[in-house]
């Protein structure tokens, strides 16, 4: 452990007010944890003055409307691992919760960490994607929707003010009739920072491509949503041509790059490749 | 000796290991454990350059510099060499440095915050110097870092003669293979508590594998004698080689600080640290040029084996040796030459690290003979089957195979219990179509027990026995539980030979107050030679009761105790000690590198199954069988756990485990980005033991931890070859790698598909 521990304070905030009123006087916001600790081990935590928003209730709890399913920010992996309702409907959801890190980083890590945290490698970040998200944020001015494929705007860079929280991800009920893909591409079996992961889903129409989304992680600075290689599938059929067309304008369309855990040509080829997995599904 | 009417009752079972309640209960006494009245906590302050000149070290406000102990070169009171094979690196850093880990500085502070803090307020000027970071800019010697050429050692083995046979050989192959370096990763980071005392002298008490290494190290630093270097090992949580030598550096900087500030200090490294500055295997690269005939026999072999050293000597020569002496495989040939050098880079030095030269060796031999076996046409096995050494033969130093060695017996066996040929059929059938592709591969290899050459006879070792009144029997001796389980086999072979139980065998920690100095725990030496040993004074022991008429053939460990206490109340103290005496007929020549060079070897065939996804490059191990004749079993699941753990870290060394360098540092020194497979990247592993007894051993045993890491990373590229048709020459194999030889090999599928239309 890297840093000096009494350099930082930590106040567990009991009410979602008394976190936005801390929030507004500078404090920071701890949900899980397990991103900010890693920087706090190795000496790298900014922020000194940290509200944990743990114990707050309006956070912690998924609610079912009709319309849409809304999972409050610090919501767990392992919660949303076992909600029958997610389980059901946003499969690719509790896919990527299930290989996120460890069962003990499931049992602190929340979604909201991994939206905020903003990491391009992010697991959850492409299905959250072609789920067609939408994030709600909250100060004490008041709250605001925002879709989530609006959000991030560079790396690390998102629409979210100092003294806003994210307080819920809604998803829309409309998965019905979708079929889905997910895979995850990382370097092990558990506890995994992924090379690339991939999420996509489709409706067909007989045998051509009515709806198609898809998104990917770890391929560019941003969590891709990737509407060029989209616009290439709609409204065709299933084919050997259509397949390698796609998976060319894929392959065009991420911005990978070469760090210590992979290389860009890797990471372009497996994106192209695991399109071409989803897409042969369809046939 | 053990005879076989004397049915074992201990030697052989899976008695619980010695130390299991402490650990499990949490009252194991690591080193981090303990803390001293009035202790410090000290840090190390390094270069971050690879190579330069230290201009000026200045400390930056805001931080009570009155408050800290620190040290540098100047306050050494002695040599500022850490003492092993040549006296090349400092303690701490002396103008120069030439790694970007190397202690430049010390300091130490009441607070573990404060000293932590503070280390990043110390700032060092350098004038840079051209630096070198592989074994081809080493070896170009345009920039000499070390020596006259770069080299710290070379060695040659010949034996017939090579350059008369190219011209009569049917065939000759070439081949290249590379390894990387591999971080041994112990559960517990290196650490040291260092005392001193103007009285009694310096002690420190740590992680370490060999007690008397640290006390030879710290002596000539403090100008002390051995009486006043006190050494004593703390529960260890692994080493793998990783605390042979390096405890030595930490125990000096934990002592001078101890020294300087006349309080406690205490060392102990993060995980971050830990994986940069310490040791790891030494990469390497090996060449090969092999004539052999149209009928399969091996005519001769030609072996360039070259290892990466990093930036001081440290322990590269025996580490080459090993690897030199390994380089041509379980084969018989009567025409070999082995080439190698060490060379030195700008990289923190490459240590011991299980295996210590084999595993990069054997690598390259056994993915070289699956490239001559198919140049000829023949099977894998059948090449092999044609050319395994038997008993009678001699091996690359010309050492006889005296004992009983039936390899293609072995070979056979392993490859049944994988069901190797049902696999390769079904295999080649399923490969035609879908994107994931099967195969299996084997290797077949020894690994010497023991010291090389006349290393077992220079270090002397010795062990004792004493018996305490309670009728219990303490074992002393210098060898380390690190883990691998030293405790409960001693104990086993000295409640065998004495006639006693397990449970009244204890085993002393190593302190060199204490105990005699049987030599270091390294080389798979623990079991054949300490054992044996232990078994002698055991046996001395035993006579000593018998000739006082205190027991009687045939009699029950609860004589055996009331004996002893009898000895001791009516004639006085019961101690025995043994030393280690050569066993016959044993010749090894320095200079040219010939003869015996190990006292045994253990063999081993070794068979991976595994699934190429073509989608991602990913290759998933789907079952590993591990034959091994490691002589006499001591322990069956400790013998077990030995090759489980060998066979996982060596899956590490040829999949996932690749060190990221950056100017010479580690740039992926976290868990996270450094990459060791967790349990679900693992496969079944079947393990299997044939067992003929040694007789020099104890009881029969052979040495056997290092073994398992030599094989599997050739057998494991083996399969791969067999499942894409695509021959891989490095390790670690990443799926990067993969991928883009599948795109290369498509590419020239296509180009061939439209050069023929
Ligand atoms: C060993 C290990 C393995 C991991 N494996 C994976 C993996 O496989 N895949 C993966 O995607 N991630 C992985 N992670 C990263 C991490 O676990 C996830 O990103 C997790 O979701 C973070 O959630 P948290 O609650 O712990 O976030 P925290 O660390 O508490 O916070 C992360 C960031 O989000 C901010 N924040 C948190 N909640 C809110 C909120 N409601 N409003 C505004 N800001 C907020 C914090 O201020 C901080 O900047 C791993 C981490 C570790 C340590």
């Amino acid at each position: 452990m890297r840093s000096f521990v009494p350099d930082y304070e930590l106040v567990v905030a009991a009410r979602l007010n008394d976190a936005l009123d801390m929030l507004a006087e500078g404090w920071r916001p701890i949900a899980g944890g397990t991103d900010l600790m890693v920087l706090f081990n190795a000496g790298k935590l900014p922020y000194r003055k940290l509200v944990s928003i743990r114990r707050v209730k309006e956070l912690s709890s998924i609610e079912e409307s009709e319309t849409e399913i809304s999972i409050g920010a610090a919501v767990t992996y392992t919660h949303i691992r076992q909600h029958p309702v997610l389980r059901q409907e946003f499969p690719l959801l509790c896919s990527a919760a299930s290989w996120t890190g460890s069962i003990a980083n499931q049992n602190r890590g929340t979604l909201g960490g991994n939206i905020i945290n903003a990491s391009p490698a992010a697991d959850s970040s492409p299905v959250l994607l072609v789920y067609d998200a939408e994030l709600e944020l909250i100060s004490l001015r008041g709250t605001r929707r925002i879709p989530y494929c609006d959000f991030h705007l560079g790396y690390k860079k998102m629409q979210i003010r100092d003294d806003e929280l994210l307080r819920s991800i809604h998803l829309p009920r409309k998965t019905e009739n979708r079929r889905s893909y997910i895979r995850k591409v990382g370097p092990r079996q558990a506890q995994a920072i992924s090379k690339v992961c991939f999420a996509a889903t489709a409706r067909l129409r007989g045998s051509a491509i009515d709806e198609v989304r898809i998104a990917a992680g770890s391929v560019a600075p941003v969590p891709l949503r990737c509407h060029a290689t989209e616009s290439v599938l709609r409204g065709q059929s299933i084919s050997p041509d259509l397949i390698e067309t796609a998976a060319n304008a894929i392959a065009a369309e991420v911005q990978p790059i070469t760090d210590i855990r992979s290389t860009r040509d890797y990471r372009r080829a497996v994106t192209a490749n695991l399109l071409k997995q989803f897409l042969q599904t369809l046939a | 000796m053990y005879s076989k009417s004397m049915e074992p009752r201990i030697v052989g079972t899976a008695v619980p290991r010695k130390e299991a309640a402490a650990k499990v209960t949490g009252t194991a006494q690591y080193v981090d454990d303990v803390s001293l009245p009035g202790m410090l906590h000290g840090v190390t302050v390094r270069s971050g350059h690879p190579r330069a000149l230290i201009r000026h070290i200045h400390f930056g406000d805001g931080i009570p510099w009155h408050e800290f102990t620190i040290v540098t070169a100047r306050d050494i009171p002695g040599r500022n060499i850490v003492t092993l094979i040549f006296d090349d690196q400092p303690f701490l850093a002396d103008g120069e440095i030439n790694h970007p880990e190397e202690p430049v500085l010390l300091l130490a502070h009441e607070n573990k915050d404060m000293v932590r803090r503070a280390r990043q307020h110390v700032f060092i000027d350098y004038d840079p110097l051209p630096a070198i970071f592989d074994i081809d800019e080493a070896l170009q010697a345009k920039t000499i870092i070390w020596g006259e050429d770069n080299v710290f050692k070379r060695y040659c083995i010949e034996k017939g003669d090579v350059d008369a046979v190219w011209s009569q050989a049917d065939f000759i192959v070439e081949g290249e293979y590379s390894t990387e370096a591999q971080e041994q990763l112990y559960i517990e980071p290196q650490g040291m508590l260092a005392t001193w005392d103007p009285e009694t002298g310096i002690t420190v008490r740590g992680s370490m594998q060999c007690p008397f290494y640290v006390q030879k190290a710290l002596m000539p630093l403090f100008n002390l004698p051995a009486e006043k270097v006190r050494v004593i090992q703390q529960e260890t949580g692994g080493a793998f080689g990783g605390k042979e030598e390096y405890p030595s550096m930490i125990a000096g900087h934990a002592a001078l600080l101890a020294w300087k500030s006349g309080r406690p200090v205490k060392m102990i490294y993060d995980r971050e640290e830990d994986m940069a500055a310490t040791t790891k295997r030494h990469p390497s690269r090996t060449r090969h040029r092999t004539a052999v005939s149209r009928d399969g026999r091996l005519l001769a072999m030609d072996i360039e084996f070259i290892i990466d050293g990093g930036a001081y000597a440290t322990l590269s020569s025996v580490v080459l040796s090993r690897g030199t002496i390994h380089a041509a495989g379980p084969y018989r040939c009567d025409n070999i030459r082995v080439r190698s050098t060490a060379v030195a880079t700008n990289t923190p030095p490459h240590g011991a690290f299980r295996g210590f030269g084999a595993p990069q060796s054997l690598f390259a031999i056994e993915r070289h003979m699956n490239k001559v076996a198919r140049t000829l046409g023949l099977t894998p096995e059948e090449f092999r089957r044609r050319n395994f050494l038997r008993q009678g033969d001699s091996t690359a130093t010309g050492q006889l195979i005296k004992q009983p060695l039936d390899l293609a017996r072995l070979q056979q066996r392993a490859l049944q219990l994988a069901g190797y040929a049902d696999k390769l059929e079904r295999f080649s059938r399923l490969n035609r179509e879908g994107t994931r592709k099967k195969g299996i591969g084997f290797s077949t290899f020894m690994h010497g027990a023991g010291f090389t050459g006349s290393g077992e006879r220079h270090l002397q070792s010795v062990v004792h026995l004493e018996a305490r009144a309670d009728g219990t029997v303490c074992v002393l001796s210098s060898m380390t539980e690190m883990g691998q389980g030293t405790n409960t086999i001693l104990a086993q072979i000295a409640a065998e030979a004495l006639g006693t139980s397990y449970e009244q065998v204890q085993v002393l920690r190593p302190d060199t107050a204490q105990v005699p100095n049987s030599g270091p725990t390294v080389a798979s030496r623990t079991a054949m030679v300490i054992g044996r040993l232990v078994q002698s004074a055991a046996l001395s022991l035993k006579e000593k009761l018998l000739q006082a008429a205190l027991l009687q053939p045939g009699y029950t460990p609860e004589q055996f105790q009331s004996a002893c206490r009898e000895y001791i109340c009516s004639i006085g103290p019961l101690k025995t000690s043994a030393q280690y005496e050569e066993p016959p007929g044993v010749h090894w020549d320095d200079e040219k590198y010939r003869g015996e060079a190990y006292g045994a070897f253990s063999w081993a065939v070794h068979v991976a199954e595994v699934t190429v996804d073509t989608v991602t490059g990913e290759i998933q191990l789907d079952d590993f069988v591990a034959l091994q004749e490691v002589g006499r079993v001591l322990n069956p699941v400790l013998a077990r756990g030995q090759i489980e753990g060998g066979v996982a870290q060596a899956i590490g060394y040829a999949l996932y485990e690749k060190v990221v360098w950056r100017d010479g540092g580690m740039a992926n020194n976290q868990m996270t980005n450094y990459i060791m497979p967790t349990a679900m990247d693992l496969p079944p592993i079947r393990v299997y033991f044939e067992e003929i007894p040694y007789e020099h051993g104890a009881m029969g045993a052979k040495g056997i931890g290092e073994l398992p890491m030599d094989g599997p990373a050739p057998a494991i590229l083996n399969a791969v070859e067999n499942a894409l048709g695509i021959s891989f020459c490095h390790i670690p194999l990443l799926p990067e790698d993969v991928l883009s030889e599948l795109s290369v090999a498509r590419e020239a599928a296509l180009d061939l598909a439209g050069s023929v239309v």
